[in-house]
């Protein structure tokens, strides 16, 4: 960007003030003796011109919406419109859930998203022993399609998108969802939305896996498939980075993972048989949002010109949209306190700025009070508001990639790719993504990371404001939600009384055809479907896929 | 809480306290374990090793189900190493038998190496005498194979099954001076993975080599994740016992065992006698005061404290 | 000859978000004691059984998932019937406040909630431990 002669120019310079600063130094040392990013990027004490000599602009760069999408996948980002505000939400019983969906699309919110209890997740009905205590804790139980048609009662699924956190068994989620549909007369062409159905996160980071890899991977390329031709517009996979964060890992190591996952799931759709360009358009991405602001923009950067660059060359597509980076964010709830919680609101205000001059295309913002329960409607509130002031008020929007060009966001962007791209080397030579799941290697680097950050904060090296510095005397605090513990009583209740009303027979002779189709290589998601039809229930369901597949081991490396 | 009266009630409690005085050398485990000595010999007792990962832990799960199917009794000692800085470990093989803890007919242990020399071989043996007054049917020892320690403890096994997996090579080499001759049985592991059979047929090779008279290890192709092979590792493992039996060597094996542990009880009982010695200032500074002042010599010094020790008994 | 210390690390439930179990069991560990890890989704049946076949000092469990309330006491009940309530029990995880003298009551020594210095529940448990 510059040329030979003024670059000399700029390094004498440079060299000279830094001659002054180590004067300065020597009577008065910096804070730290060396200053690093998350993912151990050592920062200098000031970037220059020098640093970004060698970027060519079109080739590393480019326009917004042009390869390698460095500065953002569209033409206008958000000068055109702000990203989906999407309030991850679900609660204990669908009645409930269905009433919060409504309050929140009248508060503005742009698309439905749907958290699950961890039964659901696991493929166990909410009357099955391991279910106890647990049916309605973290999200919405479903047990059958009676359940998510009380879910969607009133909300027209033509026009809304829905997104699902839901992986072991999307595919069974996913068939009710467009069960529903059937019912209030939307075609599954016209259904939008996402499931999240990204299994190798769970195995890493995640833990809500139900079978081995090689089915789950199956399961995963059958939806690909299937919604390649009978539901076009729904985004089949969000290969999530987010848990992998929580999980501990650095930055550079979220960018590493996520894109050797999404690696994998291209690899087993590629070799059952699929295009690319046919469903790698609908893969999509799902992004943490840390309070290191500059290396989160950074980070989201660099994944977007990696991918890209994979897409193309390592995948031979051809399609533009198979080579974009489309991704959801959502606040890092591992950031959040329990102490001082209002801290939390400016915490995600940091965290909302990043994952927006970071270019995502959606986010949900958390709530103060994560770290202490599921979040209240008020805390709800202001985490969108907080959303809202930097889409209407903060004036960031109204260029695209406004940080581009900065020395040390350009620096940046290039080392975190490097670093990904080199985890992502090691993890080929692994033999890929899966391979190195069950070796452990994924988990102990994260592991690695997450202790060493758990450490530097029980030194006081790293200061969480309210947590090991800046502390005060708080009381407890009050009107946290809790979920009434009779929602297990009642979702057995209502699985009772839904195997006694509906045909059994039917419900068997589908289970049935189930068993024999996961014993071939046919697609499941029409027999899936069938079953869910028959109110099947997900227990019923995953309990055929889990007695032909068998269930996944976890691999532990402490 | 009455340990004895626990151990021989079928307490699962009082074995495990039992256990962990042995492991921490507590005299009066000792008496226990002399007291019920007369109940041991009953168990069948099993070693498991191989390079880490090889899915060891995982084998050991599915011969558990499959013995316990037959209404046998289990117990398991599952080692893990101590890490040498902190003497700390994380002992993570239960992780693969979950399933297996609410069994009632099954006892399952995890084991840290400890670091001391001797003295994990010490407790497992320890810890194989429980189980075995328990009245456990089999007892199966995991162990990395990788250290001698290791290799010390797994030898006190009737059977050892080597654990191996596909693409090994080099490392079959490597592993073969020394530890590839403890194996009775080699399971291949992970044959769902490409090259098993070459793996098998490497360790064939390798057993040509080594031959022995009238035993031939068997090799057996295992994918113990999804239990296929396991039956198939049984009755390795029978057979192997049925020449143990036919052979008289399950005699001289035990016999040699034997030996070894008590020598190994033997040495340690004297290295305490000494380190007592040295503590016990009074005769050690008077002999040395002795060769100091060249009343005596070192050797004679070394002779007389010989003496003391035998009048006082090690 | 200081015997370690046995803690059996336990995830109830079925919620598998184990950083902090993993980071706790490193912790102690690296405190010198000896870990049992045992996984996730344990019943509780299954981390009592284990507590008592390990012969463990302390049971130490995190769950995030708010199931705590129903699981946590379940295993001291479980201990109790068992004979074996010398054995302390810990508990961490995402658990409002206003649920810790319910947990404490039902016998639960200590809940740390997030944010606790590992070095804080590795006191607790070196000083409260039963001494055999
Ligand atoms: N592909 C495949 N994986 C297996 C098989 N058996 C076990 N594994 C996996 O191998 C990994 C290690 O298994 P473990 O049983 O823990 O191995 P181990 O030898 O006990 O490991 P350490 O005790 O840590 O040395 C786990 O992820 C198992 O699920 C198999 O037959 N095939
Ligand atoms: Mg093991």
């Amino acid at each position: 960007m510059f040329d030979k002669e003024k670059l000399g120019q700029i390094k004498e310079a440079r060299e000279k003030w830094e001659n002054g600063v180590s004067k300065t130094i020597s009577k008065q040392p910096e804070r730290k003796a060396a200053f690093k990013t998350s993912s151990g990027v050592e920062i200098k004490r000031l970037y220059t011109p020098e640093d970004v000599a060698d970027l060519d602009y079109n080739d590393r760069l480019s326009c917004p919406g042009e390869y390698p999408y460095t500065r953002g996948v569209q033409s206008t980002m958000y000068r055109g419109k702000f990203w989906t505000m999407r309030q991850y939400a679900g609660f204990a019983t669908a009645e409930e859930s269905n009433k919060r969906y409504k309050y929140l699309l009248e508060q503005g919110q742009t698309g439905l998203s749907v958290a699950f209890d961890l039964p659901t997740q696991i493929g166990y009905d909410s009357d099955h022993a391991l279910s106890e205590g647990e049916v309605g804790k973290v999200g919405v139980a479903i047990d059958s399609l009676k359940d998510m048609e009380i879910l969607f009662d009133g909300i027209p699924l033509d026009k809304v998108s829905t997104s699902m956190t839901i992986n072991a068994p999307a595919s069974v989620l996913l068939a009710m969802y467009i069960a529903v549909g059937e019912k209030q007369g939307v075609s599954s062409e016209q259904l939008s939305g996402t499931i999240q159905n990204d299994i190798l996160k769970e195995y890493i980071a995640r833990g809500t896996y139900i079978f081995p890899v090689e089915p789950s991977m199956r399961l995963i390329t059958n939806i690909f498939e299937y919604c390649s031709q009978q539901v076009p517009k729904w985004n089949t996979i969000s290969i999530s980075g987010y848990h992998i964060r929580e999980a501990g890992s650095t930055a550079a190591q979220e960018v590493a993972f996520t894109l050797a996952d999404g690696i994998a799931y291209v690899e087993a759709a590629v070799k059952a048989g699929l295009d690319v360009d046919d469903f790698a358009p609908r893969l999509s991405f799902f992004f943490n949002s840390h309070n290191d602001l500059l290396e989160e923009v950074s980070k989201f950067r660099a994944a977007r010109r990696l991918w890209a660059k994979i897409m193309k060359e390592r995948f031979h597509a051809k399609s533009v949209k198979s080579m974009m980076l489309r991704f959801h964010t959502q606040t890092g709830g591992s950031t959040l306190t329990a102490q001082q919680p209002d801290n939390n609101i400016v915490r995600v205000a940091i965290q909302t700025l990043a994952a927006v001059l970071g270019g995502t295309q959606s986010l949900h913002t958390n709530s103060k009070d994560e770290a202490l329960a599921l979040p209240t409607e008020d805390a709800v509130r202001i985490a969108l508001r907080t959303q809202q002031i930097v889409a209407y008020e903060s004036g960031v929007t109204e260029t695209i990639d406004p940080l581009a060009g900065s020395y040390y966001i350009e620096s940046l962007t290039d080392q975190i790719e490097g670093l990904a791209a080199a985890y992502i080397k090691k993890i080929d030579e692994l033999g890929g993504a899966a391979k190195a799941i069950e070796k452990g290697y994924i988990q102990k680097e994260i592991q690695d990371s997450a202790y060493a950050y758990q450490k530097e904060i029980e030194s006081g090296d790293r200061v969480v404001v309210g947590m090991n510095k800046f502390q005060v005397k708080e009381a407890a605090p009050k009107g946290l939600l809790r979920v009434d513990p009779v929602v297990g009583e009642l979702q057995k209740k209502k699985l009772e009384a839904l195997r006694a009303e509906r045909d059994n027979q039917k419900v068997e002779a589908a289970l049935e055809a189930l068993r024999n189709a996961a014993k071939s290589d046919d697609n499941l998601m029409p027999y899936i479907l069938d079953a869910v039809r028959a109110y099947g229930t997900l227990g019923e369901i995953c309990g055929v896929l889990r007695n032909v597949f068998g269930e996944y081991q976890q691999s532990i490396i402490l | 809480m009455d340990i004895k009266a626990g151990l021989l009630n079928n307490n699962k409690r009082a074995a495990a306290r039992l256990i962990t005085m042995l492991e921490n050398g507590i005299e009066e485990a000792l008496d226990i374990i002399k007291e019920c000595y007369h109940l041991t010999g009953h168990a069948r007792i099993v070693g498991i090793t191989g390079p880490p990962g090889a899915g060891k832990s995982t084998v050991t799960d599915k011969l558990a189900k499959a013995l316990r199917k037959e209404g046998l009794t289990v117990g398991i000692i599952a080692v893990d190493p101590t890490s040498p800085f902190t003497g700390g470990a994380i002992l993570g093989d239960r992780v693969r038998m979950s399933d297996l803890s609410t069994d009632p007919g099954v006892f399952i242990r995890s084991m840290g190496t400890r670091g001391a020399l001797g003295g994990l071989s010490k407790a497992a043996h320890g810890a194989v005498k429980v189980l075995d007054i328990f009245g456990m049917d089999y007892i199966f020892i995991e162990t990395v194979g990788v250290g001698q320690s290791e290799v010390d403890i797994v030898k006190l096994a009737d059977t050892v099954i080597m654990v191996m997996v596909p693409g090994l090579g080099d490392d079959i080499q490597a592993i073969k001076a020394g530890i590839m001759e403890i194996g009775d049985v080699f399971a291949v592991n992970k044959s769902d993975r490409d090259g098993a059979e070459r793996t098998a047929a490497e360790i064939e090779a390798m057993l040509d080599f080594n031959k022995q008279e009238d035993y031939r290890p068997s090799v057996v192709n295992l994918i113990a994740r999804d239990n296929v092979g396991v039956d198939k590792l049984l009755e390795a493992i029978e057979n192997h016992r049925a020449y143990l039996d036919a052979s008289g060597r399950y005699r001289s094996r035990k016999r040699d065992s034997l030996r070894t542990e008590v020598i190994e009880i033997f040495k340690e009982n004297v290295i305490r006698s000494v380190a007592r010695l040295e503590e016990d200032t009074n005769v050690l500074e008077e002999l040395t005061e002795s060769v100091l002042e060249r009343r005596i010599d070192p050797y004679t010094a070394a002779a007389r404290l010989m003496d003391s020790f035998t009048e006082n008994g090690v | 000859m200081e015997r370690p210390i046995r803690v059996v690390v336990a995830k109830p439930g079925l919620d598998g978000h184990d950083r902090g179990a993993k980071v706790v069991a490193r912790a102690l560990r690296d405190a010198g004691m000896e870990v049992i890890y045992t996984g996730l989704r344990q019943t509780p049946e299954q981390i009592v059984e284990t507590a008592i076949q390990e012969d463990a000092d302390c049971v130490a469990m995190s769950i995030l998932s708010g199931a705590h309330n129903h699981l946590f006491p379940k295993v001291v009940q479980l201990l109790k019937e068992k004979e074996a309530e010398d054995i302390l029990v810990v508990g961490g995880g995402v658990i409002p406040e206003d649920d810790i003298p319910g947990l404490l009551e039902a016998g639960i020594s200590a809940i740390f909630t997030p944010g606790t210095p590992t070095t804080v529940t590795i006191d607790f448990i070196r000083e409260n431990i039963r001494k055999k």
